[in-house]
C-alpha cells in the first residue's frame, strides 16, 4: 500500500537529490519534483518502482489538467478536490482509472448534491470508468470535426569536440487533438518501416524507427499481426505515439566551435552555426549557450545576427537569434578576458549547448502518410498535420579542452 | 461554491478545536446549500492536512454525515479515514449510515461507503463490513464490484482468518473470471497483496486461469495490465509450449506507453525463459527486448533511473540483450547524478574489445566533471576497464597517469586505489609507472588510497630505490591511522624487510613496527597479525618471505557478474524496490517474502542446477556476502548488515571468518580476486556458455565475489539505509 502526498517545498532541500528513491528500514519513499513541490509515495513493500513513479507522473498530469498549474497554491486552492481525486486513482496503493476525461465526468470542480445526481447517469458513468475505452465517452459532439496531428521530435546530440557524432537519436511525439464527435475508429499511418529487427537498411524514403509505444487506446494486438496502428481516440488532447529513431538522423544544425586560448588572461571564441535543411524552412528561437571558464571577467562578442551576451551567474554567453534561414549560417566571433588566479577551481568544461525549433522538418525523416476516421454517422471529419523539430538543452557540442586545467 | 479558481488556501490557517466546534453548531441554522457547514469542514480538513489533531471534534463531524451532498459526505469520510482507529469506540455510531449507503441507488456511493468503511479496520467495522462487502463484491455495477475487489484485501491486513472464514478469497478467486476486465483486474491485485503475505494463502495460476486473464489484458487498463502481467509470474509452465506460447502473447506488451507495463512485461518473459527450449524465440525475445529498454530512457529521470539499475541486472544475466547498444548510455552532461552513477556501471558491462576506445574516451571526459562522486567513479572505471579488456589496458593506464598528473586529490586517490589492482593483473607490465605514482604520496589522505599505495610500496619495495625511506615515513604515524592503513603498514614494513634484509632502516623499521602491533594496539587482528609476523621471522626468515611474497593469484573480472542462481532470483523483482538495490525484499523489507523460480519438468537444466530454494528463505544469495579483506578495514562497516532471522545465518556468516582467515595469510591487499571459469566477458549468447559455477561454490569460494576486489567500489550504490533509527 502507498500513500500520495504533497509535500509543501519547505521540506526538503532541493540540489542534493542524489537518489529519487530513499529506504529507512523497511519504509521506501519515492519522490518526484515538480516545480518546487515533491509528490512523495511511501511505501512498505517490495513496490513496483516503475508503476510508482509512472504514477506519480500521471497524479501531476491530472492535477495539471484540472487546475491548469501545479504548484504550491494550486494544490492549497484545491485540497478538497485533491482528496477526491486521490481517494478515486488510487486505492490502497492500487492505481485505478487514469483518463483524465472520465474523471471529469464525476469528480468536478462544481461541487455536486447527492440528491439530484441521477444514479442512471452514474451507471453510465460507473461503464465507462471500468469499460474497455475508460478514456472516452459516448456522447460527445462536435458541429465541426477536426483532428490535430503534431509530430514533435526531440533531437538528442552529443558530438565530440572532434566533431565526431557520439550519439544522435529523435525522440518522437505524436500528439493528437481530436474534436470528434461519436466513438470514432481512426486508423493512422506513417512511412515507417516497423522493422524492429534491423534486417534490411535503406530503401526508398520509408524510414527506420527503433521502438515505438502507444497511448494506452492503441490496440496492441493488430499492431502485432498486421502493424497498422488503430484506435479510438480519447477526447481532446493526447499523446498518440512515442518512437525512437537512431538511423539517418538530419541534423538540422550544424556547430563549429573553436576556442583558443591566448596566454593564461584571454580566450577566444569563434562559433559557427549551419543550417543543414530546405532554404523554405528555417529554425526559430535558436539559443546557443557557450561555456566559459570560471575565471572569466568579461566577455565582447561580434555578431551579425542576433544578440549575444556574458552572463556572469551562470558563466556561459548566451547568444540568442530568432530566426536563421535555411542554408544560411551565423558566426559569433567573442574574447573573453580572464583573470589570473593562483587556485583555479575546478572547471567541469561543460559543453556548448543549442535549442532551436524547426517548423515542418522532421529530423527522423517521418511523415504521417494517413489518418482515417471511421464513425457511424459517417461525417467527414478534416484533418491537420504539423510538424516540429525541436532541440532543448539535449543538443550539445563538446567543446575542445584547450583551457582544461593545467598542473600548477 | 468551489469553481475552477476556487481560493482554499485561505483555510490553511492553525484552528482551535472550540472555534471549530463553535462554527458548526452556529453553521446549522441559515445554510440552505450547506455552504457554510461545507467552509467549516474544509477549515477542519486543512488542518488535518497540516497534521493538527482535530479527533476531539468526532461527534459535531459526523453530524454532518446527514446532508444529501455529496462533497460534504467525502469530507466526513475522509475524517473518519483518518480518526476512525483512534475513535474506536464511537465508530458505531457512523454504521448505519454506512450501511445505509451500501444500499444507495447510486453505485458511486455504494462504492465509496465499501471502500471508505475498510480503510477503518476496526474491530466493530470489519464485523459489520461483512454482509455488504459479500454484496458489493456480486453488485451488478463492474465499478462497485472492482472496489470491493480491494477491499477483500484490506479486509485481510486487518484480520486475515477473519477474511478466510467468511468465505471472501474464494469469492475473489471467481472474480477472476468476471466479465469485466477491470474487476478481473483489480482481483488479481488482491489476491496478489493477499499471496505475498507471509500469513497469507498461497496463489497459484493454472494455464486455465493464466490464459483467461490474458484474455482480460486487452481490455484493462494499463495498471490492470500490470496487475495482471504480474500474476503471470504465479503461473509455473509444465511444458515448454506453453511458456513459449504465452510469452508470444505478451510481447507485444512492450510496445506500451507506461513504462511499469513495459518492464512487468519484460520480467514475465524474463521469467518465461526459463521455461523454454526454443533457442530462435529466446534469441527473438532477447533482440526485441533492447528498443523498449532503451526507449524508457528518454522517460523522466525517475524512471530512467529506475530502467538502469534493472537493465544492469538483465545484461548480467541475458548478454546478448543491448550488447551493441553501449552509446546509448553515455551521460548527457545535465542528466542528474543518480542517473549518470547508473549509466557508468552498465558502460563498464558493455565494454569490450570493440568498443573499449569509446567507452575510455567518455570516461576520461566524465574524470573532469565537477561531482565528485561521478568522477571517483569515472576514474575507477578506466582502471576497471583496463582490468576488464586487456587490449585497452595501455590505453587506461596513460589516461591514469594524465588524470594523476593534474593533482586533484580525489582523482589521484582513486587512481592508486585502481592502479593497484592493475598491477596484480598485468604482473611486471606497468611497474614503470610506480614512481609518479610515489610523487603523489603526500596527497593521500583517505584510508584506502593510502593502504592501496601502501602495499604498492612493500610489493615493489625491490624496485623503489628509496622504499626504506618512504615507508619511514609513512609509518611515522602509524598509532594515529585507522587500522585498515596500519594493517598495510605492518605488512608493507615487513615485505621491505624481507627485500631488504641488510637495511638497517627496514631492520630498524619492521621492529618499531612489530612492536607497536603487539604491544601498543587494541585491535586483535592486528595484533594477532604482529605476532604472527614476528614469529615467522623469528623463526625461518626465508619462509616467511616465501608466504608473504607469494605469487598472487592474477585479478580477473570474471566474477564481476553476480551468479546465475541470485540473478534469476533477482530478477523475478524486475521493476521493484528489490532491482534497484539489487537485494532480495525479504533481506531489507519486514515481512517480505522471498521469491524463486519454481521447479518444473519445463524448466532448463542450467536454471534447475542454480535453483535457490524457496524454503531456506533465502536471506543473502551467496554471492552477497561481502568478504572485503579482513574485516575491520571493511569501510562499510558501519552500516550494520541487514538483520538475519535467527532462523538462518548459520552458513552464511560461518563463511566470512573462514575467507579472511586465508586472505590474511596471503596479503594485507583488499584485492580478491575471481575464479578463472565463466566466459571472457559475456559476449556469448547467454545461458547455455555462461559456465559460472553453481551457486554453492560462489558462497564457499571468498574470491567469488568482486565487491572485494575493488574495495568499497560499491560505496555510491544505493542501497536501503537499515540503521535508521526511525522505525
Amino acid at each position: 500500500a502507498f500513500f500520495i502526498f504533497n509535500q509543501k517545498g519547505e521540506v526538503v532541500s532541493n540540489s542534493d537529490v542524489r537518489s529519487p528513491i530513499i529506504t529507512l528500514g523497511s519504509t521506501s519513499f519515492f519522490h518526484v519534483r515538480v516545480n518546487n513541490l515533491y509528490v512523495v509515495a511511501v511505501t512498505k513493500c517490495n513496490a513496483n518502482a516503475a508503476l510508482v513513479f509512472e504514477f506519480c507522473y500521471r497524479f501531476v498530469s491530472i492535477a495539471k489538467s484540472y487546475f491548469g498549474k501545479v504548484d504550491e497554491e494550486a494544490i492549497k486552492n484545491n485540497f478538497v478536490l485533491i482528496y477526491e481525486l486521490i481517494d478515486e486513482i488510487n486505492d490502497f496503493g492500487y492505481p485505478q482509472n487514469s483518463e483524465t476525461d472520465t474523471l471529469k465526468t464525476y469528480i468536478t470542480t462544481e461541487s455536486v448534491m447527492s440528491s439530484n445526481f441521477a444514479a442512471e447517469e452514474s451507471s453510465r458513468i460507473t461503464v465507462q470508468a471500468t469499460g474497455a475505452t475508460s478514456w472516452r465517452r459516448g456522447d460527445v459532439k462536435y458541429k465541426k470535426n477536426e483532428a490535430f496531428v503534431d509530430v514533435v521530435e526531440t533531437v538528442n546530440l552529443s558530438m565530440s569536440a572532434k566533431g565526431t557524432v557520439l550519439r544522435a537519436d529523435v525522440d518522437g511525439h505524436i500528439m493528437m487533438r481530436a474534436y470528434l464527435s461519436g466513438t470514432p475508429e481512426c486508423k493512422f499511418g506513417l512511412n515507417d518501416k516497423l522493422v524492429i529487427d534491423k534486417k534490411d537498411q535503406g530503401g526508398g524514403d520509408a524510414v527506420e524507427l527503433d521502438d515505438c509505444r502507444f497511448h494506452q487506446c492503441v490496440r496492441l494486438n493488430e499492431f502485432d499481426s498486421t502493424r497498422t496502428i488503430s484506435f479510438i481516440p480519447p477526447d481532446g488532447e493526447f499523446e498518440l505515439m512515442r518512437y525512437r529513431a537512431t538511423s539517418n538522423i538530419k541534423l538540422p544544425l550544424k556547430v563549429i566551435p573553436s576556442v583558443t586560448e591566448v596566454g593564461t588572461t584571454q580566450v577566444q571564441y569563434v562559433v559557427t552555426v549551419k543550417t543543414s535543411f530546405s532554404n523554405k524552412l528555417s529554425a526559430t528561437n535558436v539559443v546557443v549557450r557557450i561555456p566559459t571558464p570560471l575565471n572569466t571577467t568579461s566577455v565582447d562578442c561580434k555578431v551579425h545576427s542576433g544578440k549575444a551576451k556574458y552572463v556572469p551567474a551562470e558563466n556561459v554567453v548566451v547568444w540568442k537569434i530568432p530566426r536563421i534561414q535555411g542554408g544560411q549560417e551565423v558566426t559569433l566571433s567573442a574574447t573573453g578576458a580572464l583573470t589570473s588566479t593562483t587556485n583555479r577551481q575546478v572547471w567541469a568544461r561543460p559543453p556548448i549547448d543549442v535549442d532551436f525549433q524547426v517548423l515542418m522538418f522532421t529530423a527522423s525523416g517521418l511523415i504521417v502518410r494517413f489518418l482515417k476516421v471511421f464513425e457511424k454517422s459517417d461525417y467527414q471529419s478534416v484533418k491537420w498535420v504539423r510538424y516540429l523539430t525541436k532541440a532543448s538543452g539535449s543538443y550539445q557540442i563538446r567543446v575542445r579542452g584547450t583551457y582544461r586545467h593545467r598542473s600548477l | 461554491m468551489s469553481g475552477q479558481g476556487s481560493q482554499d488556501a485561505k483555510f490553511f490557517q492553525r484552528g482551535k478545536i472550540q472555534e471549530f466546534r463553535a462554527e458548526l453548531q452556529a453553521a446549522e441554522s441559515k445554510d440552505k446549500k450547506f455552504t457554510k457547514r461545507k467552509t467549516v469542514l474544509k477549515k477542519i480538513v486543512a488542518n488535518i492536512t497540516m497534521g493538527n489533531d482535530m479527533s476531539p471534534l468526532f461527534s459535531d463531524v459526523i453530524q454532518c454525515l446527514s446532508i444529501p451532498s455529496l462533497e460534504i459526505k467525502k469530507m466526513v469520510y475522509l475524517f473518519l479515514v483518518c480518526y476512525g482507529r483512534s475513535k474506536a469506540d464511537h465508530i458505531s455510531r457512523v454504521i448505519p449510515s454506512f450501511l445505509e449507503d451500501c444500499e444507495d441507488r447510486n453505485p458511486l456511493v455504494r462504492a465509496l461507503a465499501i471502500r471508505t468503511m475498510s480503510y477503518i479496520p476496526t474491530s466493530l467495522v470489519v464485523e459489520e463490513i461483512a454482509d455488504p462487502l459479500r454484496h458489493a463484491l456480486k453488485d451488478k455495477d463492474p465499478y462497485v464490484r472492482k472496489t470491493a475487489a480491494i477491499c477483500v484485501a484490506k479486509l485481510y491486513t486487518a484480520d486475515p482468518r477473519k477474511a478466510e472464514r467468511s468465505g471472501f478469497v474464494e469469492m475473489l478467486r471467481d472474480l477472476l473470471l468476471d466479465t469485466n476486465a477491470t474487476v478481473v483486474a483489480n482481483a488479481v491485485a488482491a489476491l496478489s497483496e493477499i499471496g505475498d503475505r507471509q500469513d497469507g494463502v498461497i496463489f497459484r495460476l493454472n494455464l486455465t486461469v493464466a490464459n483467461k486473464l490474458l484474455a482480460a489484458l486487452g481490455e484493462s487498463s494499463e495498471w490492470g495490465q500490470i496487475y495482471i502481467l504480474d500474476s503471470l509470474l504465479r503461473y509455473v509452465p509444465d511444458r515448454h509450449e506453453d511458456a513459449e506460447l504465452m510469452a508470444e502473447r505478451i510481447i507485444v506488451q512492450m510496445q506500451h506507453a507506461n513504462s511499469a507495463v513495459v518492464l512487468t512485461t519484460i520480467k514475465v518473459l524474463l521469467y518465461l525463459m526459463n521455461y523454454m527450449e526454443n533457442r530462435r524465440l529466446m534469441d527473438y525475445i532477447c533482440k526485441k527486448m533492447g528498443p523498449p529498454l532503451v526507449t524508457l530512457l528518454s522517460s523522466g529521470p525517475e524512471v530512467q533511473y529506475v530502467a538502469l539499475r534493472n537493465i544492469l541486472l538483465i545484461i548480467q544475466r541475458r548478454p546478448q540483450v543491448l550488447k551493441n547498444d553501449v552509446k546509448v548510455f553515455f551521460c548527457k552532461y545535465n542528466d542528474p547524478i543518480y542517473v549518470k552513477l547508473a549509466k557508468l556501471e552498465i558502460m563498464y558491462r558493455l565494454a569490450r574489445d570493440e568498443n573499449a576506445r569509446e567507452v575510455l574516451a567518455e570516461l576520461q571526459e566524465y574524470a573532469s566533471e565537477v561531482d565528485i562522486d561521478f568522477v571517483r567513479k569515472a576514474v575507477r572505471s578506466i582502471g576497471r576497464l583496463a582490468i576488464k579488456v586487456s587490449t585497452a589496458a595501455d590505453d587506461c593506464i596513460k589516461v591514469l597517469l594524465e588524470l594523476i598528473e593534474n593533482k586533484v586529490t580525489y582523482v589521484v586517490q582513486e587512481a592508486v586505489i585502481v592502479i593497484k589492482d592493475v598491477f596484480r593483473r598485468y604482473p611486471g607490465k606497468y611497474e614503470g609507472i610506480i614512481p609518479a605514482l610515489c610523487e603523489n604520496l603526500d596527497a593521500l589522505d583517505e584510508p584506502e588510497s593510502k593502504a592501496a599505495m601502501i602495499w604498492i610500496v612493500g610489493q615493489y619495495a625491490n624496485r623503489i630505490d628509496n622504499a626504506d625511506e618512504l615507508m619511514d615515513d609513512l609509518t611515522y604515524t602509524f598509532l594515529d591511522e585507522p587500522t585498515e592503513v596500519q594493517l598495510a603498514l605492518l605488512t608493507a614494513a615487513v615485505k621491505l624487510f624481507i627485500y631488504k634484509a641488510q637495511s638497517d632502516t627496514s631492520k630498524a623499521l619492521v621492529h618499531k613496527v612489530l612492536k607497536w602491533a603487539t604491544e601498543e594496539i587494541d585491535n586483535p587482528d592486528l595484533r594477532d597479525r604482529g605476532f604472527m609476523y614476528w614469529r615467522l621471522l623469528a623463526i625461518n626468515p626465508a619462509v616467511a618471505g616465501e608466504i608473504v611474497l607469494a605469487e598472487k593469484p592474477a585479478i580477473t573480472t570474471d566474477a564481476d557478474r553476480m551468479d546465475r542462481g541470485a540473478l534469476d532470483q533477482l530478477l523475478l523483482h524486475t521493476g521493484t524496490l528489490g532491482s534497484i538495490y539489487h537485494k532480495n525484499p525479504e533481506t531489507f523489507i519486514r515481512g517480505a517474502t522471498g521469491k524463486a523460480l519454481t521447479d518444473s519438468p519445463a524448466l532448463n537444466a542450467a536454471s534447475r542446477q542454480v535453483l535457490v530454494p524457496v524454503s531456506r528463505n533465502n536471506m543473502l544469495p551467496p554471492t552477497a556476502i561481502r568478504i572485503p579483506g579482513p574485516g575491520p578495514r571493511d569501510p562499510r562497516k558501519t552500516v550494520p548488515p541487514p538483520p538475519m532471522p535467527p532462523s538462518d545465518g548459520a552458513p552464511v556468516p560461518s563463511a566470512a571468518p573462514v575467507a579472511e582467515a586465508s586472505d590474511l595469510l596471503l596479503d594485507t591487499s583488499p584485492s580478491q580476486e575471481g575464479g578463472d571459469d565463466g566466459d571472457a566477458d559475456g559476449d556469448g549468447d547467454g545461458d547455455e556458455d555462461y559456465s559460472q559455477a553453481p551457486a554453492s561454490a560462489g558462497g564457499a569460494d571468498p574470491y567469488a565475489n568482486l565487491d572485494g576486489a575493488f574495495g568499497n567500489y560499491m560505496a555510491d550504490e544505493p542501497r536501503p539505509q537499515q540503521s535508521g533509527p526511525l522505525f
